[in-house]
């Protein structure tokens, strides 16, 4: 069963934005989506929750409520005002039915749907890691972050977990040969 | 899903070996256990391997013998380092969590890794079986190529096997693999057997002389010096006596013997007691034991005027008859030499003449007796007993046996060269104690330096047992073919023993690393090359692999030929 969790609203070679359909329905940090029609993957890099109208900062509007739910209850408006988006980075694509991770040769087109890929998806795309040199070298300053957090979620997909773990470091050892702290780092990030 | 990328093959450790470069039905050699791929390296130097992930350098040892796979060729080689390196030079200073065995694990063989360095000495044929033998290599594997431990087979390869009529003399380092030598090459050249004192020396020996028995290549003779080869020897750190030659051959093997009370003291029978008559002994005898007897030059050469005086045969006696008179400084008036240098030889030479094996003449020519027992492709054992401590004795009875048995055999070989005779067949001399006969100051005259010299030119070789080679004539060293050496740790000892090899330096690391017992450094003509042999047992299982004193194939051959030929 594949959950549409947004649409692309931006475009680019290496990364798109999607906006979700519901308020803070984004997927979580490191987790693998798809669009359609071309089939492009990705790993959410950034999720962003702000208002739709840039002019119009969100105010706090709590201080008299008794809990959070109740300033949701209270202002019922705030859901149409806020809008969740969020970044993902393009960690390959399909091409004539063979999966290629390396960036395909166009971006998803704006108003392409956003799949959350299945357990069986994330387990059978990430049976190869190449996708972890196109993440390392997003530019993002929080590339190790996104890199440590997808393979802990695509970990939970395999069932030899450990064995895909140490399939993703010595991944990890040959990309980031030079650079033995990074390494060290999202090695600790990834420690069971 | 397929991916086409297999860039990350190697990386994720799930690498085929087979196909690695190869296609995999050209390899029919087995092969041992994989262990890395060569990174980088030069003729010179060898070649670097860099280890897999899941190999530790703590299973590698230096001296282990290592296959490399190349694209047209199989290299065969040695470990002669062991490194850790690291792709990242900053990791050294980077603090890493040693107690995160995830981290760790995942560092180890990646970023972290072993190398060994392997200097590949020949060059196998890729098929077994295959006419061509190993070759010296004269290049080295390409980039990638795959190293593996040698196998079995390999070894045989190198070695030979002990189907192929090799003598299984122990196993190569951390293999239980046979390793063995081929004893028609090893007489072929001088051998020499060194090692300090208690390291195994005698038994190494024996086991090699237990070789030559077995398969006839040669007949040996052999100067036992503290009886130890003949009958049987003594085990001294487990306190037990082992089987000597004549135990295992019966026949094959004839013991002679100096001391015919001590024999009968230790309840055996010799074949022959040898007797050396006052007639046998040469003036360049006495020069021999100048050292040992304390004789100045002028008193030692006085027996070369001696001899011009009263004749070959009766100098020493006439000689030894006058000095008993009280007529030894008309003599030495008359042969115009210091009456002093002539009082202190009569001194030394009756003192000498006292032993028990010596008198005054004899008919019996020990020599023509032990040639002709030798001619039958019997071996000979001359044990010292109680002589065999005075080394005078030793020296002097060895150096005139072999000087006549030389003497026979150089005129044998120039008959058959003439082709009036058939070839001598190949003896094996055996000395102990080899630095007395063979030092600088005496090795031109010893008929034991001549034989090292002239090599093989007359079917005679050596086999020399010494544990300070340092005090061998580096002439003669040098002509010593193949080397046994158990463990050294004199600088000057290992020096000697490594004279004139190529990769001193690299053995002699190895050398001064053997352990104390059981383990010899062997290098030389009759290896392809230098090799650390856990050197074979000799005890109640290697009795039962002596096929009941039998003639070997060879033997029987020789004999037949002998008889019919």
């Amino acid at each position: 069963m594949e959950r549409r969790v947004g649409e692309v609203v931006e475009s680019t070679s290496t990364s798109f934005m999607a906006q979700c359909y519901q308020l803070e329905g984004a997927p979580a940090l490191g987790g693998l989506v798809r669009t359609d029609s071309p089939d492009i993957y990705g790993v959410v890099g950034t999720v962003t929750t702000e208002p739709l109208d840039s002019a119009r900062p969100v105010l706090a509007r709590g201080e008299g409520a008794d809990s959070e739910e109740d300033v949701i209850r209270d202002n019922p408006q705030l859901a149409r005002l806020l809008t969740s988006r969020f970044e993902v980075y393009i960690a390959g694509h399909i091409e004539d039915g063979v999966t290629r991770q390396y960036l395909p040769p166009r971006p998803p087109r704006v108003h392409s749907f956003v799949y959350a890929c299945s357990p069986e998806e994330i387990a059978g795309f990430t049976s190869h890691l190449d996708l972890l040199r196109l993440l390392l070298n997003s530019d993002v300053s929080h590339a190790d972050e996104i890199v440590g957090a997808c393979i802990r979620q695509a970990a939970t997909s395999h069932d030899q977990p450990n064995y895909f773990l140490a399939q993703a470091c010595r991944t990890l050892a040959v990309e980031l040969a030079a650079d033995v702290a990074r390494l060290n780092a999202i090695l600790r990030r990834i420690s069971p | 899903m397929t991916l086409p990328n297999n860039l990350n093959r190697e990386s994720n450790g799930n690498s085929n070996p087979e196909t690695n470069g190869v296609d995999s039905h050209q390899i029919v050699a087995q092969r041992g256990q994989p262990l890395g791929m060569v990174i980088e390296g030069s003729v010179s130097n060898g070649v670097e391997v860099r280890l897999d992930p899941g190999v530790s350098v703590e299973q590698i040892k230096v001296g282990t013998f290592v296959t490399l796979q190349g694209t047209d060729n199989r290299f065969f080689g040695v470990v002669t380092d062991i490194g850790l390196g690291s792709t990242d030079p900053r990791m050294k200073f980077t603090p890493l969590p040693s107690d995160d065995p995830f981290v760790i694990q995942a560092l180890q063989g990646t970023v972290a890794f072993g190398t060994i360095s392997v200097l590949p000495q020949l060059t196998l044929p890729d098929v077994v079986g295959d006419e061509q033998g190993p070759a010296a290599a004269k290049s080295i594997p390409a980039h990638f190529s795959r190293a593996y431990t040698a196998s079995q087979e390999d070894v045989e390869t190198v070695f030979g096997s002990e189907e192929d009529g090799n003598f299984w003399i122990g196993s190569p380092l951390d293999m239980e693999t046979k390793l063995c030598l081929d004893l028609g090459e090893l007489v072929k050249r001088s051998m020499g057997v060194f090692g300090k004192s208690g390291t195994g020396k005698t038994f190494l020996t024996r086991l090699l002389l237990t070789g030559i028995v077995q398969s006839g290549q040669a007949s040996s003779l052999i100067f036992d010096m503290h009886s130890e080869y003949g009958w049987q020897g003594q085990d001294t750190d487990k306190g037990v006596t082992v089987k000597g030659l004549k135990q295992l051959f019966g026949a094959k093997v004839s013991t002679f013997t100096l001391d015919e009370e001590h024999s009968r003291r230790r309840g055996l029978s010799t074949d022959e007691t040898v007797k050396i008559g006052y007639n046998h002994i040469e003036p360049e005898d006495v020069e021999l034991l100048r050292e040992s007897l304390n004789l100045s030059e002028v008193a030692a050469s006085a027996a070369y005027n001696l001899r011009e005086k009263f004749g070959e045969d009766n100098w020493l006696k006439e000689f030894l008859d006058a000095g008993k008179n009280g007529s030894l400084l008309e003599l030495a008036e008359e042969l115009q030499v210091n009456a002093g240098a002539l009082r202190a030889l009569y001194n030394r030479m009756g003192r000498f003449t006292r032993h028990g094996f010596m008198v005054e003449h004899s008919r019996v020519d020990t020599a023509a007796q032990m040639i002709e027992h030798l001619e039958r492709g019997q071996h000979v054992v001359l044990e010292f007993g109680r002589y065999g401590d005075d080394e005078a004795a030793y020296i002097l009875v060895s150096n005139l046996l072999t000087r006549r048995i030389h003497r026979k055999y150089v005129e044998a070989k120039e008959s058959a060269m003439g082709g009036a005779g058939k070839e001598p067949r190949p003896l094996v001399i055996v000395i102990e104690e080899a630095h007395k006969f063979l030092n600088s100051a005496v090795a031109s005259q010893t008929i034991f330096g001549i034989i090292a010299r002239e090599l093989r030119k007359y079917n005679v070789t050596l086999m020399v047992i010494d544990q300070r080679p340092s005090g061998i004539d580096s002439e003669v060293l040098s002509q010593v073919g193949t080397r046994f050496s158990c463990l050294l740790d004199n600088e000057r000892d290992i020096d000697a023993v490594l004279s004139g090899t190529s990769g001193s330096r690299a053995l002699r690391s190895v050398l001064s690393r053997l352990e104390s017992k059981q383990q010899a450094l062997v290098f030389g003509h009759a290896l392809p090359l230098p090799v650390v042999v856990r050197v074979r047992e000799y005890g109640t299982a290697f009795y039962e692999t002596i096929q009941g004193g039998g003639d070997s194939d060879e033997e029987k051959k020789r004999k037949v030929d002998e008889l019919f030929g």
